[in-house]
C-alpha cells in the first residue's frame, strides 16, 4: 500500500494543481469510469498547436485525481501531436507506482489519459481502450 | 457488546475450517473476507462434489442409455428436489436452472413479458434495485411499449408504501428485491405481494441476497416468481435459479431454443418440453447443479434460521463500532431491524476506492463502487460507496479489524 500510496499521490490528491475550468476552453472532454463512478473532465486552451493551459475536473479515487493533476500539469506547453503520443508507460512513469499487474486500478490512473486523448482526438476518434493501455 | 460476548450459535473456529480459502495471508495479513454480498466462499464437501462429479460419474444428463448418464440425471435431479424444498416450492418442477439471478429474470421478461404486456402496461420496481432487476425490464419495456414505475425509498432508505395502491394501478408485474445490496434493506415482499395480487399483478422477487442469508418459503410469502443465484449462497458459480408457480411457467413459451426442451422437431417447427425443461436448453451446469444441491444440504443442516441470527449479531456489533468512525456515514438503515448484513458506507475525504485499497493492505476484502445500483447511488448523489458483507463465516474479530484499519485510512488521507 505505501506503493500505491505515495506521497506524491497524496500530495497531488489533497492539493491538486490545476483544478477547475477554463473560460470557453478549445477543447474540453469527459470521460468515466463505469466501473467505479469516477470522473474527469479537461479542459484545455491551444494556441498555434500548443496546449498553452490545461484545467481538470471531476471526483473519484485519489489515484484517477493525483494522475489529472500531474497530467494536467505536464501537458502545459506541449506540441498538440506530442500530447496526442503521449503513453500509458509514460503515464505511469509520471505518477510512479507500479500499477501494470493492477488490473483495476490501472483504469483509474488512466483514466485522465483516456479524457485527454478523447479530446485531443475527437470524440470517437482517440484510440479505443486497449490501445491506450 | 465486546466480541466476545457474541457467536454461541455454533462451532465458528470448526465452521471456519470447512472454508479452505479462508485459512490464507493476504499481504501478509490473514484472510478477513467481507465481500460475500458479491460471491460467497465454498466449504470443502462443495468443491469435493464438483470433482466428484467429474472424477467419478461425469456424463451427459437426460441422454444416455448407460450408468454414468444415469448417475448423472440422478444426482442432477435430486439437486432440483433439494433446491425446490429449500424455498419450499410445491413442486420441484417449478425449479429452472439457469445461470445466475440475472439469466432467470431475463428469462421472465423475454417469456413471460413479451407474451403478456402491451402497450401502456405498467412494471413496478424500486429504485434500490441491482440492475439485473432494472435493465431487463427497460428492454422490455422498449420492446412492448410499457411503462415502468418505481417505489421511492425513505431516509433510513426503506421503501414508502404509503402510495403503493395507487401506483399499482395498472400495474401487471411488480419486481422486487427482498434484500437490497447495497442499503441490506429487508423488504415487505408478502405484504407488497398481497396487495399486487390484490389488482391481479404477478409479483417476481429477486432473492439474491436473501435466500442466502434468510429461510425463503415461496409459499408463505405466496409470490410468483423467485430468482438467485448459487454462488451468493455456497455454491459454484454458472448455476441460479429460477422459481416460478407451475400454472404461470406452464403456459410461458420458451426462452432459448435448442436441445432438451423440445418434444418433437420437424424442419419447420417444433413442440416443445413440459417445463422445466422447456426452460433448459443444452447441456445444463451439471456439476454446478448437482453441487449447488450439496451447498443447500450445507446450509440446511446448519439452519437458515441460526445463519440469519449470527449475521444479524454481527450485524449490530458492525452497526455499534462503525459509528465511532469520524465522518463514516452508513446507507440504509441504521438498526438490524428487517436489515440483512450488507453495510455500505462512505468516510468522509476518503474515495471509496481508497478506503478499499487500504483495508485490502490490512487483507480485508472489501467491495467498492456503485455496487450494481447506480441509480441508488444517484439517489444519494454519490458515485460510490465501500461495502462490507457479512455471512456465516464471518466473526466479531473482523469487524475489529475492519474499524481499526478505517482508522487508519482516515489517518492517511487525513
Amino acid at each position: 500500500m505505501d506503493d500505491l500510496y505515495r506521497e506524491l499521490i497524496l500530495e497531488h490528491y489533497k492539493h491538486p494543481r490545476r483544478r477547475g475550468r477554463l473560460d470557453h476552453p478549445d477543447i474540453s472532454a469527459e470521460e468515466h469510469n463505469p466501473l467505479c463512478g469516477d470522473r474527469v473532465r479537461i479542459d484545455l486552451r491551444i494556441e498555434n498547436g500548443i496546449i498553452t493551459d490545461a484545467r481538470f475536473d471531476g471526483r473519484g479515487c485519489a489515484i484517477s485525481q493525483a494522475a489529472a493533476s500531474m497530467l494536467t500539469d505536464e501537458i502545459v506547453g506541449m506540441p498538440v501531436e506530442q500530447a496526442k503520443r503521449f503513453s500509458k508507460e509514460q503515464l505511469l512513469t509520471l505518477i510512479g507506482i507500479p500499477l501494470s499487474h493492477n488490473p483495476v486500478r490501472i483504469k483509474c490512473a488512466l483514466l485522465p489519459l483516456k479524457t485527454l486523448k478523447a479530446g485531443l482526438y475527437g470524440v470517437g476518434h482517440a484510440p479505443q481502450d486497449d490501445e491506450i493501455e | 457488546m465486546t466480541a466476545s460476548t457474541t457467536l454461541s450459535l455454533f462451532d465458528i473456529v470448526a465452521l471456519r475450517r470447512e472454508f479452505p480459502i479462508l485459512n490464507q495471508s493476504v499481504n501478509g495479513k490473514a484472510l478477513a473476507f467481507l465481500d460475500s454480498a458479491a460471491s460467497s466462499q465454498k466449504p470443502r464437501r462443495v468443491i469435493d462434489c464438483l470433482e466428484d462429479y467429474y472424477r467419478r460419474y461425469n456424463a451427459n444428463v437426460h441422454r444416455g442409455i448407460y450408468r454414468l448418464s444415469e448417475e448423472a440425471t440422478f444426482a442432477f435431479e435430486r439437486a432440483r428436489g433439494k433446491v425446490a424444498r429449500f424455498i419450499n416450492a410445491r413442486s420441484q418442477r417449478e425449479i429452472v436452472f439457469v445461470r445466475n439471478t440475472t439469466e432467470a429474470i431475463n428469462l421472465v421478461a423475454r417469456s413471460w413479458g413479451d407474451a403478456n404486456l402491451r402497450e401502456g402496461d405498467r412494471i413496478l420496481l424500486s429504485i434500490m434495485e441491482h440492475h439485473s432487476n432494472l435493465v431487463p425490464w427497460q428492454m422490455l419495456a422498449q420492446r412492448t411499449g410499457a411503462k415502468l414505475e418505481f417505489l421511492p425509498i425513505d431516509g433510513e432508505g426503506r421503501l414508502v408504501l404509503d402510495n403503493l395502491d395507487a401506483q399499482l394501478e395498472g400495474v401487471r408485474l411488480v419486481a422486487i428485491t427482498q434484500q437490497s445490496n447495497v442499503l441490506g434493506t429487508i423488504n415487505p415482499v408478502a405484504e407488497i405481494a398481497r396487495r399486487a395480487h390484490a389488482v391481479g399483478a404477478l409479483v417476481l422477487v429477486d432473492g439474491a441476497q436473501s435466500v442466502p442469508h434468510m429461510p425463503v418459503d415461496v409459499q408463505a410469502l405466496d409470490i410468483d416468481f423467485l430468482a438467485f443465484s448459487g454462488h451468493k449462497m455456497c455454491g459454484p458459480t454458472g448455476i441460479g435459479v429460477l422459481w416460478g408457480r407451475r400454472a404461470i411457467l406452464d403456459q410461458m413459451p420458451p426462452f432459448l431454443g435448442g436441445g432438451s426442451m423440445i418434444k418433437v422437431v420437424g424442419l419447420y417447427e417444433s413442440t416443445y418440453a413440459d417445463v422445466p425443461a422447456r426452460f433448459e436448453a443444452g447441456t445444463p451446469a451439471i456439476a454446478e447443479a448437482i453441487a449447488l444441491g450439496e451447498a443447500v444440504d450445507f446450509l440446511q443442516e446448519i439452519g437458515m434460521d441460526r445463519i440469519h441470527a449470527h449475521e444479524r449479531e454481527l450485524l449490530g456489533y458492525a452497526l455499534e463500532r462503525l459509528r465511532e468512525v469520524k465522518g463514516l456515514r452508513v446507507y440504509g438503515p441504521t438498526t438490524t431491524e428487517m436489515r440483512g448484513s450488507a453495510v455500505s458506507f462512505t468516510l468522509d475525504g476518503v474515495h471509496p476506492h481508497d478506503v478499499a485499497a487500504v483495508l485490502d493492505s490490512e487483507g480485508i476484502a472489501v467491495r467498492a463502487g456503485h455496487h450494481c445500483a447506480q441509480p441508488l447511488h444517484a439517489h444519494y448523489n454519490i458515485p460510490a460507496t465501500t461495502r462490507a458483507s457479512f455471512y456465516l463465516y464471518n466473526i466479531p474479530e473482523e469487524v475489529d479489524r475492519l474499524v481499526a484499519a478505517l482508522h487508519k485510512a482516515r489517518t492517511l488521507f487525513g
